[in-house]
């Protein structure tokens, strides 16, 4: 029966497609296969939510041996959440790539470039599905390697470093995490996380377990790119190719926050263990320092997409200051804010894509005038801008309500202020790129320009569409992000 | 199908207009109102239009008498403002303002907070294109202070009701009171857009840089919004009274020695705020009544204010008392339409801002609130000096100017006509705009024109007529641009003015100072923060890898050192 194993389908089928795409060595084979299988990945993860939501928590064995010997995938309403935004993410950007890669790569090329889009894939959902720590790391090295190819496939030569650094800080991360792994593995004999979560109580005040939390913690916190390690983002993010900016923004990162409530949260056994260690009281001040500094430093960017990558560690900071008040109506604000955050942004870098596409810059001052020019794609910056704002009517504003809410439940009533005065920092930002595009006369290239294909502003459209849809109709997002938030908070794995 | 927020068909309606052209356009545009405005006529009192979204139950359709009248008023003005904007190109600016009148409409009806939220900030976000429109570097920078501060009010409201829903589990926009940290939050964000004293500085501040058109749509919505609001919600607050008195008092010092004439307008706009947040105050049925009646006639003489001054700069490109001068000589029609704007502001009888302000003043003593009482009748004394006399008398006759423009376009003159025509048949036949009000009123026992009024408000204006006619003679009125020079015994007797003068011109001082410093002090900070943030700054530049590492190992021995010093 296929159903049976779609929890390993959904990692498998991109994995087998991604040599197809290498072996073909074409184009537009490549993109249809990556399409294929990355919407296909996402119907699985939709009828993963409903099984889960029917059945509670699936256990899958990995070719039959059954855990904690071999490597099970554990698929519960938390990481289901995950995979859900992960694929869904995914397919709307890949049907985006096709006219940006075929007009910049030859046959091989884009062909790789694929390969490694759904290497990037698997590894990410892989991250998310499996129960068992050593896999993580694989799955967290795959979906890496991958992207650092495709970020150094980016049309500057910058490209280059920041493919470099983000090699080197990611190697330390994943590094980082494999020695917490393994300190784990030398104290309990296991590295099946269930089996984990159950043995680690009675050693979790030794020294090597600290040790391997310290190691987990720092390498997590790097891979999410949490101030100040995240030094190695924006420059990742604002050279690579417009498809990539937008699935890392919308989706690596993403996983790492997942990555982060998995150990914390139900391997080391929930909120009491949390709230024992001096992280909450990090987080917190890492968090509201990432959501100014990072702002502030968005505004004085003259490179409108590394703009918006220094945006994302601000909005980073939002999704952590609500994991770091270890309350369930916390974890809801940081869950429903990492379902937003991921629409909203991979929708901003796919507009930032079309505006490349068409002017080959993303420099602030060349884009004076480019609302008259493009207009359908400027509108739907707008949008999405006024959605990281926080604006009513958008996926953002609810983001920000329940934030505010935990906030105050905690009754840090100066948080709300700061989280409001973050907001309004966003509207600067968002605002110069509003004020230059339509604002200013055109210059004299961006008089000559047109509206970007359909083939690209459809699927940017979808993402716009969805941060409206999700700003009135709240249910699935928060819905299963107040369901993963108890199951958090419970600690039951 | 008529069961629809009408706010709503007017935002929706605005879609199209981006792409409409022409005369199309013109007729999709002023119907669009008018169906509102039909809608709102045929609904009876009640409840029409719930939805369920953020998990409550939101009431987009509330018809009681209070929206009602509000409503009535608001598609009134928004169909005058539209009319007047029709020579205007640019479909943008009709959008917005399209937008902006929906929401303000859309928030009069929204029977709970979430709701007026929504249209709340909506009316401040699409508000601010009206600003920008005038594409100035002045109004850019002004538009994004505006919208700094009108997003600011609406986090306030945010935050009041996000508190009020905790305390009392309800969102509903009912009576809201200061009592508890909700409803405080809630009357601050009121009172931003309400222009209460120092929370006021964005209006005269922004209005006067909006684009022509987009002045007149600004004067009538968003502060008479926030009157609804603060009718809705605090009728009866005491310390409304005080803040409304000072309201009424203290924007008329800066008007007087004000140059820019949309500016002195928009500091009487903030003076006669002053009057309906007095009456708000006060709270009983009749303050009550006064308040809505002042807000219909009021956005009515505004808007025509706005209007009239609009159309100088229109032909003229400016609007400084120095430079004009003489223009009735071709402009009879605009100058005959300010003059009416002039007499209504200044609450002549039989123009229409004696009706409302009456029922204000009756309410204010009936109350028996001696202060404010004195209080506004300076007030009413001081807006024919400083607006009712001195804006047409600058701009229509005053010293010629020897400038020669063209008459107002048609179209302006058309809205110009309607609304003059409004004001004086308010001002002679008060009883249609009495039916309609929030609150039963008896015509007959209730008669503005007993002849006692009359007599005491013509006092009023002739001794204020004379005052302005001495001050001029004397060369003691200040003219445009000779600074304070105000002698203010003239005024009006019963107030220590010379008191409050130099209270005024010390506050003045010390407001400079203070401004100057925090300028200067803002300087600095954002010199700092670009030192640090910007492009080549600390926390911007690409940093080498190898600092990145030695970043890693700082944390890595900070958590160590945590845990281990921590858990034991």
């Amino acid at each position: 029966m296929l159903a049976a194993h779609l929890p390993a389908l959904q990692v498998v089928i991109p994995l087998m497609a991604a040599p197809l795409c290498a072996i073909f060595r074409r184009g537009y084979l490549g993109w249809l296969i990556a399409v294929a299988a990355n919407w296909f990945a996402f119907a699985a993860a939709i009828l993963l939510v409903f099984r889960v939501l029917e059945e509670g928590t699936i256990s899958y064995a990995m070719g039959g041996w059954v855990p904690p010997i071999g490597i099970e995938y554990r698929v519960d309403i938390i990481n289901v959440f995950v995979l859900l935004v992960v694929t869904g993410v995914g397919s709307v950007i890949i049907p985006f790539a096709r006219a940006g890669t075929a007009a910049r790569f030859n046959n091989t090329d884009q062909a790789w470039f694929y390969t490694m889009y759904l290497l990037a894939l698997t590894g990410l959902l892989g991250v998310t599905i499996t129960g068992d720590a050593f896999n993580i790391f694989v799955f967290l090295e795959i979906s890496s390697l991958a992207s650092y190819v495709m970020i150094a496939m980016g049309r500057d030569r910058r490209a280059l470093t920041a493919a470099y650094q983000y090699l080197i800080m990611g190697t330390i991360g994943a590094t980082f995490i494999v020695l917490g792994v393994g300190m784990l593995w030398a104290m309990t004999g296991t590295l099946n996380l269930a089996d984990l979560a159950e043995r680690i109580p009675e050693v979790s005040d030794t020294r090597p377990v600290l040790v391997a939390l310290a190691f987990l913690t720092v390498g997590i916190s790097l891979k999410l790119a949490l101030f100040p390690l995240h030094l190695w983002l924006p420059n990742a993010y604002a050279y690579a190719p417009a498809v990539a900016s937008a699935f890392l923004a919308g989706t690596a990162t993403k996983v790492a926050i997942y990555l982060f409530v998995r150990i914390f949260y139900t391997v080391f056994g929930g909120s009491g263990f949390f709230s024992t260690t001096p992280l909450p009281e990090m987080f917190l001040v890492l968090s509201v320092v990432a959501m100014f500094a990072a702002s502030v430093v968005a505004v004085f960017q003259d490179d409108v997409k590394r703009m918006f990558a220094y945006s994302s560690v601000a909005q980073i900071g939002f999704i952590t200051l609500g994991i770091s008040f270890v309350t369930e109506a916390g974890l809801t604000a940081a869950m429903v804010h990492l379902f937003n955050h991921a629409i909203m942004k991979a929708g901003i870098f796919l507009m930032l894509g079309a505006i490349m596409f068409r002017l080959a810059s993303v420099q602030i001052d060349d884009l004076a005038g480019i609302g008259r020019k493009m207009p359908i794609t400027m509108a739907g910056i707008v949008i999405l801008g006024l959605g990281l704002l926080g604006v009513p009517g958008t996926s953002g504003f609810i983001s920000k309500w329940w934030l505010v809410l935990a906030a105050l439940e905690n009754g840090h009533w100066w948080l709300v202020a700061l989280i409001v005065l973050a907001s309004l920092v966003t509207m600067l930002y968002v605002g110069r790129v509003v004020e230059v595009a339509y604002f200013r006369e055109p210059s004299a290239k961006v008089a000559v320009m047109r509206e970007a294909p359909a083939s690209m502003l459809i699927p940017a459209y979808v993402l716009v569409l969805a941060t409206i849809y999700f700003g009135l109709e709240t249910n699935w997002s928060v819905g299963l992000a107040e369901q993963a938030a108890a199951k958090l908070m419970s600690a039951v794995y | 199908m008529t069961e629809f927020p009408p706010g709503l068909i007017i935002i929706l309606g605005a879609i199209p207009v981006a792409v409409l052209r022409g005369p199309l356009r013109a007729i999709w545009m002023l119907a669009l109102p008018v169906v509102a405005f039909a809608m709102v006529w045929m609904l009876p009192d009640g409840n029409h239009f719930g939805i369920i979204a953020f998990g409550q139950e939101l009431e987009l359709l509330r018809i009681d008498p209070l929206s009602r009248i509000f409503a009535y008023i608001f598609l009134i003005a928004a169909f005058l403002g539209i009319v007047y904007a029709l020579h205007v190109r640019a479909a943008a600016e009709h959008v917005s303002g399209l937008v902006y009148s929906g929401a303000a409409v859309g928030a009069v009806f929204a029977g709970d907070l979430i709701s007026l939220f929504v249209f709340w900030e909506l009316t401040a976000i699409a508000s601010v294109f009206l600003i920008l429109a005038s594409r100035t570097h002045d109004a850019l920078a002004a538009g994004m202070r505006y919208l700094i501060i009108q997003v600011g009010s609406g986090v306030l409201l945010l935050a009041g009701l996000i508190v009020r829903w905790h305390e009392t589990g309800s969102v509903a926009f009912g009576d809201i009171g200061l009592d508890g940290p909700g409803g405080v939050l809630i009357f601050f964000a009121f009172g931003i857009k309400a222009a209460f004293p120092l929370l006021h500085n964005w209006l005269a501040d922004s209005y006067p840089k909006a684009t022509v058109t987009g002045a007149v749509l600004l004067s009538a919505f968003t502060t008479k919004l926030a009157i609804y609001t603060l009718a809705r919600g605090y009728a009866g607050t005491e310390e409304l009274i005080w803040i409304g008195a000072i309201m009424a008092i203290f924007p008329m010092f800066y008007a007087v020695i004000e140059n820019d004439l949309r500016k002195v307008l928009a500091y009487s706009l903030n003076n006669q705020l002053g009057f309906m947040v007095v009456a708000v105050g006060v709270g009983t049925d009749l303050a009550l009544n006064g308040a809505a009646a002042h807000a219909v006639t009021h956005i009515v003489y505004k808007a025509l204010l706005f209007m009239s001054v609009g159309a100088i700069l229109h032909r003229m490109g400016t609007t400084l008392a120095s430079n004009l001068g003489g223009l009735y000589r071709t402009m009879p029609l605009t100058a005959l339409f300010g003059i009416v704007g002039a007499l209504s502001i200044a609450a002549a009888p039989l123009f229409s801002g004696f009706v409302s302000k009456s029922l204000i003043l009756a309410a204010v003593l009936e109350g028996e609130h001696k202060e404010a009482f004195f209080a506004l009748m300076f007030a009413s004394a001081g807006v024919l000096i400083y607006c009712g006399i001195r804006v047409p008398y600058f701009a229509f006759y005053g010293p010629d100017s020897g400038a020669r423009p063209k008459e107002a376009p048609m179209n302006m003159l058309v809205a110009m006509g309607l609304a003059a025509a409004l004001c004086l048949a308010i001002g002679v036949w008060p009883a249609a705009l009495f039916s309609v009000l929030p609150f039963p009123l008896d015509y007959k026992v209730f008669n503005v024109y007993a002849v006692s009024h009359v007599v005491t408000q013509l006092q009023l204006l002739f001794f204020s007529a004379l005052a302005f006619v001495l001050l001029h003679r004397f060369g003691r009125y200040p003219l445009p641009k000779s600074g304070i020079n105000l002698d203010t015994d003239w005024f009006y007797r019963r107030l220590g003015s010379a008191a409050l003068r130099s209270l005024m011109v010390l506050g003045t001082a010390i407001q400079t100072r203070f401004y100057d410093a925090v300028n200067r002090r803002g300087q600095r900070i954002l010199i700092q923060l670009y030192r640090h943030h910007g492009p080549h700054g600390v926390l911007a530049r690409t940093w080498p890898t190898g600092s990145m590492v030695l970043w890693v190992a700082l944390l890595l021995f900070a958590y160590l050192f945590l845990y281990f010093f921590d858990i034991f």
